[in-house]
């Protein structure tokens, strides 16, 4: 603890160490702060913004996740900017895709007075589920893009750099080289990809299988077959 | 598929395998110009030599416009229907050709001869509708009537100081003389030339106004092994044209700019990134580059490459453009570290508009004091203004700061079509609209800021009484949800949300709460945005929403809305609704309605997003 210094969030001085992680000394005196894309194993993009904070002198919402704390910085968590900001990404997102197993968000929907149909007429991201190997479907329909699948796929973790991008903007989605099936990839089904995603569109083949109605026996019957050597 | 020779592009790929993953771009160019397209055995070939990962070639070959991954015509023809082309008859033009050869816009002829696109702005605003077509590594440029090898430059004003050389074909080393203010920098102190710029007042071009000596400051304090010059020619913003003017007839100009900012911050190595739809101005940079070789001005200490984009607006934005000549998707990066300490390759990094590179010769020429008698005391210097849409002589202007703009107008002949004056969308897409209460506005930072008023990049876009504004954001919208690179949220999805919410505008179809969806989205992009594409794609809407609120608010419109408007939900029910969404309607344009029909004879490849959303355009 050298250098440490005082700063205010939401008029609460606060001290923290000088340099460290907004987000993380917010969540050390008991300021919530949401988070989407941000998980401690993987590199802060900053890129859901729903963690933006208002910092005085500052012309435009800060991410809190990468931001670091600073003497006399003057934080607020809630301002009128940053309850907008959270409240329209949320509603935009609810119109986007499906959310039905992200319950964080939907918790966050509730918390921000967000609703899921501030949008009509909007355009969905919608496809159909990818079930092309023996360990995880995906279901992009509910990918929110935050990117830690690619990013544990690459140099966050794996080095394997089976998945990447498609499209770009609002149709950007995960895909792999010319949308070659996961066998077919670089992919070593390591799952490091499905720990990670915060949604549901990244699920254990086992977890998938269930419900869609199959018995753990009828499960297992697979598996064992599978694994017979010929 | 069939198989495809990979022999040319093995020979050609050799040139890139010593430049690693930052040769991805022109290794895919390359391979592009020997298929016509990028066959995914091109793009494998390219991932081995380069060892870049195939699915990161796939994400890159996805981001980039220009890139296909599936066939295309041999010969591609773009239309421009963003704003000044749509004044000109864009629509009806690109109609018109896409009957003539029976094909639809965005597709591909049958016997993969001929496509027809439409295009974001193309640059060539001042000779609307512009149309630019490519044939077997050949290009012509025009207005659907006259088509040429490269574009005329219409240069007016008051002044010819930065476009001394403009106008009249591209300047040659032995026209534009020796680089008499590079010669004279290197008899100076690399801090003085610094605090040369900096005394100038010089500020950036491209649209932020940074102040430039405080960038080469930065840069030249910053301690490295290795530091980079670059000059920014991404030059894409809808109404811009003002650098492919100066890059085409005056290169020179910039490359001595370069090297006087090499000097001042110690760089050996410079890029310059010029945007995937200039390519007539490519082979005028390479001779203009082997000139100040064998003139000795670069070469040992320092030495310039080319790069060129691929269709990617967002590349514009520094850090993205960083990503760009990395061999990456133009992601822009979060700020700080800035570009001065951590650019390129994470080294010192140096970037500058064309314009402000243009700006520096004549600094050190004639020293900051003379500099700065043009001008304003907090604007000094002339600038050029991209005079397009209504008006009689449309062009680059070059004006001393200070000039209002009914002085601009009425150089550029005053208001076309005998209407009276309506709007001027002012600094590009990411600007603003003035009206006619802004006429004896002065042209400078300090006035324009006090007017509300962005200068951007010197984008005048002029709207005569007749034009319909609805159209015009129309247009924004679509342009800023097609140039979203997807990284963060509030642009990814609200870019998406602003374009069909203009849409219902424009089609006299808003709804009740459009006026304060639209705002809601447009502050969250302004305020939360992660670069500054997402932080001004709603700028000239929410300008245009202050001035014309009557625009947004469709009085037909309200008794449609009347069935479904938004309910005052509890905050119970809201979650619950959550789950009404899962089984929500058919999107009003599926994607499948949209995705372009595959010529006969390809492969199951499937189309590319960005494709699907280019045949919405």
């Amino acid at each position: 603890m050298t250098n440490q210094i005082i700063l205010t969030i939401d008029g609460q001085q606060v001290e923290a160490e000088q340099g460290a992680i907004l987000l993380d000394v917010a969540r050390e005196n008991g300021i919530d702060i949401p988070t989407i894309c941000f998980h401690e194993a993987t590199t802060a993009n900053a890129l859901c913004r729903i963690c933006v904070v208002e910092v005085e002198g500052q012309r435009v919402l800060q991410p809190s996740c990468i931001v670091r704390a600073g003497a006399g910085m003057k934080v607020q968590t809630r301002s009128e900017k940053v309850i907008r900001a959270r409240r329209t990404i949320l509603e935009m997102l609810a119109s986007t895709m499906d959310l039905s197993e992200s319950t964080e968000i939907q918790h966050m929907m509730y918390e921000y007075g967000a609703s899921s149909s501030r949008f009509p007429d909007a355009q969905r991201r919608e496809s159909q589920v990818k079930d092309d190997n023996p360990m995880y479907v995906r279901d992009y329909s509910k990918c929110l893009l935050c990117w830690r699948c690619v990013q544990v796929c690459a140099e966050d973790a794996q080095y394997t750099f089976a998945i990447n991008f498609d499209g770009r903007g609002f149709e950007t989605q995960i895909g792999t080289f010319f949308d070659k099936k996961i066998p077919e990839t670089s992919c070593v089904l390591c799952g490091q990809c499905v720990a990670v995603c915060p949604t549901g569109a990244l699920k254990p083949k086992r977890e998938f299988l269930l419900e869609q109605g199959m018995s753990a026996q009828e499960i297992s019957v697979l598996n064992s077959g599978r694994k017979k050597r010929k | 598929m069939s198989e495809i020779d990979l022999t040319p592009l093995q020979t050609e790929l050799q040139k890139y395998i010593p430049l690693g993953r930052s040769g991805l771009l022109p290794a895919l160019h390359a391979a592009q110009n020997i298929y016509g397209w990028l066959p995914q055995e091109a793009a494998a070939e390219v991932a081995k030599s380069l060892r870049v990962p195939l699915a990161d070639v796939h994400g890159v070959i996805e981001f980039y416009s220009l890139f296909y991954n599936e066939p295309v015509g041999k010969k591609i023809i773009r239309v421009c229907t963003d704003q000044a082309c749509a004044l000109k008859g864009a629509d009806g033009l690109l109609k018109r050709l896409c009957q003539r050869h029976d094909v639809e816009a965005g597709q591909a002829t049958l016997d993969l001869t001929l496509t027809i696109e439409q295009s974001p702005c193309l640059g060539l605003c001042e000779q609307a509708p512009a149309v630019w077509t490519a044939d077997n590594g050949r290009w012509k440029v025009g207005n659907g009537k006259i088509h040429t090898d490269r574009p005329r430059s219409m240069v007016y004003g008051q002044l010819r100081e930065l476009t001394k050389n403009c106008g009249k074909k591209t300047t040659t080393l032995a026209k534009y003389g020796d680089y008499s203010a590079y010669k004279k920098a290197l008899t100076m102190n690399p801090a003085d030339v610094t605090a040369e710029i900096k005394a100038s007042g010089l500020v950036g071009r491209g649209g932020a106004a940074f102040p430039t000596g405080v960038k080469w400051e930065g840069a030249a304090n910053a301690t490295a092994d290795q530091k980079y010059v670059i000059c920014n020619a991404d030059e894409s913003e809808p109404g811009t044209f003002k650098d492919r003017v100066l890059l085409l007839d005056d290169p020179h100009r910039i490359i001595e700019g370069m090297c006087i900012a090499a000097y001042a911050i110690g760089a050996t190595k410079g890029y310059i990134y010029i945007r995937g739809e200039y390519p007539y101005i490519v082979p005028v940079l390479e001779n203009a580059l082997t000139e100040a070789r064998a003139a000795g001005y670069l070469g040992a200490k320092f030495d310039i490459e080319i790069r060129v984009g691929a269709g990617a607006y967002i590349c514009g934005e520094e850090t993205a453009l960083f990503e760009s000549i990395e061999g990456k998707r133009g992601f822009p990066r979060v700020k700080p570290p800035f570009p001065t300490t951590n650019g390129l390759f994470d080294k010192p990094t140096v970037i500058n508009n064309v314009e402000t590179l243009c700006n520096v010769p004549l600094i050190i020429s004639k020293g900051f004091a003379e500099y700065r008698s043009i001008g304003t005391e907090k604007s000094p210097g002339s600038k050029l203004f991209c005079v397009s849409g209504d008006v009689k002589k449309p062009g680059v202007y070059e004006v001393p700061f200070g000039v209002t703009l009914r002085e601009l107008l009425k150089m550029a002949g005053g208001v076309e079509g005998r209407k009276p004056l309506k709007a001027v969308l002012f600094g590009g897409a990411a600007g603003a609209f003035a009206t006619s209460d802004h006429l004896d506005v002065k042209l400078t930072f300090e006035d324009l800021r006090a007017a509300g008023l962005p200068l951007g990049s010197g984008v005048v876009m002029v709207f005569n009484e007749s034009r319909d504004l609805r159209d015009v954001l129309k247009r924004l919208g679509r342009f800023f949800a097609h140039e979203s690179c997807g990284k963060c949220y509030p642009c990814q999805l609200g870019t998406q949300r602003q374009t069909e919410i203009l849409d219902r505008v424009a089609n006299g179809g808003a709804l009740a709460d459009d006026f304060i969806r639209l705002q809601d989205v447009g502050w969250t992009m302004t305020d939360a945005s992660l670069c500054g594409l997402g932080q001004t794609a709603a700028s000239a809407v929410l300008s245009a929403m202050k001035l014309w609120p009557e625009l947004f608010k469709d009085e037909g419109t309200k008794m449609k809305d009347e069935g479904r408007k938004l309910k005052v939900e509890g905050k119970k029910s809201k979650v619950k609704s959550l789950k009404a969404t899962k089984v929500s309607k058919v999107p009003k344009v599926s994607k499948v309605s949209k995705t372009r029909k595959r010529p006969v004879g390809t492969s199951s490849i499937k189309p590319k997003n960005k494709d699907v959303k280019k045949g919405a355009r």
